[in-house]
């Protein structure tokens, strides 16, 4: 399947480079329709890979890249079901959203996330699934999870310390803020900055370039330097399934959902 | 080093100029989220519009609670 029309998504392959393409309002957050469509574009990508080099993951929406989990949607659907059942169903989700990430985090292509304005939580897990992150100068990176008492669900600290220092990564995780593009690209997070709006432009000159090396030897080259930290990504699923048990995740939820605050993404 | 009163002038013209209001319109003590009107995630727009014109970082946190031109400067000015 060279394209798909989807509510959430839609990709398409041209002239070797696959262009993934977000698109759910408000801020492509990831809920059951968003994971429903990458799960479908998980199962395209083997055919996908015989014809492309490249993949370009961006956002059509205004706001930015991807605000992360729908967490309406997780409190709503939480609140509807039993506990155990609710604990049972998030597991679930996270399982089958790592399995979507591991995907494409080891596509032997060379993947790009093309990013601009908010790149949130999942938003930011699903970028550092890609082996480079061209991020727009308005581009915001954040982990707020600790503010909801949880951490990162998606890969998100092991992919993240893979790439950066861990003092980095400990001010992203432990202080909740976020850092802009200029921060990102000092911290080695973002591989290129570029003016704003231009960030798509600049992942296809990219992807364009890539075309001309031999696909077997970039496919070498990456899974040599991007190994992925499956036990901790499998223990960073356990840690957040038992931390979603606790109380305070329920009221951190509800806080959120409910908030009328101006900036409900503040501690 | 720009003085206080130049970095506020700067984030008046600036604020107005990316959210599209008329710079008359908007004093030192405004509430901003009510003059420009923004939500959340434009909010975060505004604080990178700032980080980038000024060349600093604003922890979020250090920004909780303000809503106001003037108080918004001077934290600036603080890392200026």
């Amino acid at each position: 399947m060279n394209q798909f029309q989807g509510q959430a998504l839609s990709w398409k392959l041209e002239q070797g480079i696959i262009e993934l393409a977000l698109h759910r309002a408000p801020c492509n957050e990831i809920g059951s329709l968003s994971l429903e469509e990458l799960e479908k574009f998980a199962s395209a990508l083997s055919e996908l890979e015989q014809s492309a080099h490249a993949l370009v993951i961006h956002s059509e929406m205004k706001p930015g890249f991807c605000a992360g989990a729908d967490l309406r949607e997780l409190y709503t659907r939480s609140q509807q079901m039993e506990k155990n059942a609710a604990q049972t169903g998030v597991r679930d989700f996270v399982q089958r959203i790592h399995r979507v990430l591991n995907r494409i985090d080891s596509a032997p292509l060379t993947t790009i996330a093309a990013v601009h304005g908010v790149t949130f939580g999942g938003g930011l897990e699903l970028a550092l699934v890609c082996d480079l992150i061209i991020a727009d100068k308005m581009a915001r990176f954040c982990f707020p999870e600790l503010r909801l008492g949880l951490i990162p669900g998606f890969g998100g600290i092991p992919r993240l310390k893979r790439d950066l220092g861990n003092a980095v990564v400990r001010d992203l995780l432990l202080t909740g803020r976020s850092f802009n593009a200029t921060k990102a690209q000092q911290a080695g997070l973002a591989s290129q900055v570029v003016s704003e709006g231009e960030a798509l432009r600049a992942a296809r000159a990219t992807a364009s370039q890539l075309g001309k090396f031999d696909r077997h030897t970039a496919k070498v080259a990456k899974s040599f330097i991007k190994p992925i930290p499956y036990d901790e990504l499998e223990r960073e699923i356990d840690l957040f399934c038992e931390l979603f048990s606790e109380p305070a995740v329920e009221a951190g939820l509800k806080k959120f959902v409910e908030s009328t605050d101006a900036q409900p993404y503040l501690p | 080093m720009p003085t206080a009163e130049q970095t506020l002038d700067e984030i008046l013209s600036l604020a107005a100029a990316h959210f599209k209001v008329p710079r008359e319109k908007l004093s030192p003590d405004d509430d901003f989220f009510k003059m420009l009107g923004i939500d959340s995630l434009q909010t975060l727009d505004l604080l990178t519009k700032l980080e980038n014109h000024f060349r600093v970082e604003l922890p979020d946190y250090e920004l909780q609670g303000v809503s106001d031109f003037r108080t918004l400067a001077g934290k600036i000015q603080a890392r200026l």
